[in-house]
């Protein structure tokens, strides 16, 4: 950790340039990103180790986001996320509405998975990254992003991983 | 005449009007029986919250005070059954969450005030059993049921209109609208004798 913090410049350098190639319209800000820390009610109905999927169910929303390390803002590829929400065509506490996807090389992630309609009063979806499952030494988040509109067909949802 | 049928025919519209939209609500396709009669409970629940001021008022054309109060004694007992069906029904529908909300940690701002609701609900309608018992001074039992019924009124309308749910914005909003003047109305008509005196 303290070697990383002497290093901020070297880190923001290559950060700043690896988030420049993928696109990512972050540029300066990067140095000192905070983590993302876990939302409230974010772990409720979680069932831990849903498999990797190319798509929850019939599909026809899409869950985005990416994933990147606090501190420096490097991007995470490799990343597992698990996704779950009450959609049209399942509960939040059914397994079938449960499945987990990687991020990819710009540590973006984006699952297709049914239409998300309001339950207990909001629009919305649940993210985890569960350090139970693999070595990368991250702390466990647990996202619950809202939707603006119960009529989005998509959601954005964006992991900043704290190293322990 | 006319006026009582206006009265009674309004109260009616006000009452059925939600039921009938949240019935035809598109996200009754997604959800169980259990999650379904929860979520009408609620409403049920607001509904009556609009029927006790007027039954304690006496503002129902053909019902004696008296004859009023009665059914205001059971309409309470009905309201509180409401809140318990609605609560144990989102409870088998999703455990955590409502723990999460019983325990004011819920993410969802709605969900404290309705407990908040619940809770002063349930102090009314205990208030209300023990009055005889305890011999409660007129004055101190009125000051603390309308209190606690402002509480569950005002806590009750925030928590639906934060709400996305079955019932229709429209209707909710008149809906809640008629329960505030309601609890006004009867809380003004029952200001303690030496307001009236300096007007």
């Amino acid at each position: 950790m303290t070697a990383e913090l002497h290093t901020r410049r070297n880190l923001l350098l290559t950060g700043a340039a690896t988030v420049g190639a993928a696109g990512f319209l972050m540029p300066a800000r990067a140095a000192g990103l905070a983590p993302t820390p876990t939302m409230r009610g974010g772990a409720n109905n979680y069932q831990p180790g849903a498999a990797i999927v190319d798509r929850i169910g019939g599909g026809g929303f899409w869950m985005n986001g990416t994933v990147r390390r606090a501190g420096d803002g490097a991007p995470l590829p490799g990343v597992r996320i698990q996704i779950w929400a009450h959609t049209t065509e399942g509960y939040e506490s059914d397994a079938r509405s449960h499945g987990a996807t990687l991020t990819d090389a710009n540590g973006a992630f984006r699952l297709e998975m049914p239409q998300i309609v309001p339950a207990f009063g909001q629009p919305h979806a649940h993210l985890a990254y569960d350090a139970d499952y693999d070595d990368l030494g991250f702390e466990t988040v647990f996202l619950r992003p809202i939707m603006p509109s119960s009529r989005d067909t998509s959601l954005d949802a964006h992991f900043v991983l704290k190293p322990v | 005449m006319t006026r009582a049928v206006l009265i009674w025919a309004g109260l009616a519209a006000a009452l059925v009007v939600p039921v009938v939209i949240a019935a035809g609500s598109p996200f009754l396709q997604w959800r169980s029986a259990v999650y379904i009669a929860a979520g009408f409970a609620g409403i049920v629940a607001m509904g009556l919250l609009l029927v006790q001021p007027l039954l304690a008022g006496g503002y129902l054309p053909g019902l004696t005070i008296r004859f009023g109060r009665r059914v205001h004694v059971w309409v309470g007992i009905g309201l509180v059954g409401a809140v318990i069906a609605h609560v144990v029904g989102l409870w088998l529908t999703s455990p955590p969450d409502v723990v999460d909300v019983l325990l004011f940690r819920s993410p969802t701002p709605f969900s404290d005030w309705g407990v908040i609701a619940m809770w002063a609900v349930f102090a009314a309608a205990a208030l209300a059993a023990m009055r005889k018992k305890l011999r409660l001074r007129p004055r101190f039992w009125r000051f603390w049921h309308l209190s606690l019924a402002s509480v569950v009124v005002v806590g009750s309308v925030v928590h639906a209109l934060l709400i996305e749910g079955t019932m229709g914005t429209v209707s909710k909003v008149v809906l809640c609208a008629l329960a505030v003047a309601a609890l006004a109305k009867a809380i003004w008509d029952q200001r303690p004798r030496t307001w009236r005196v300096r007007r």
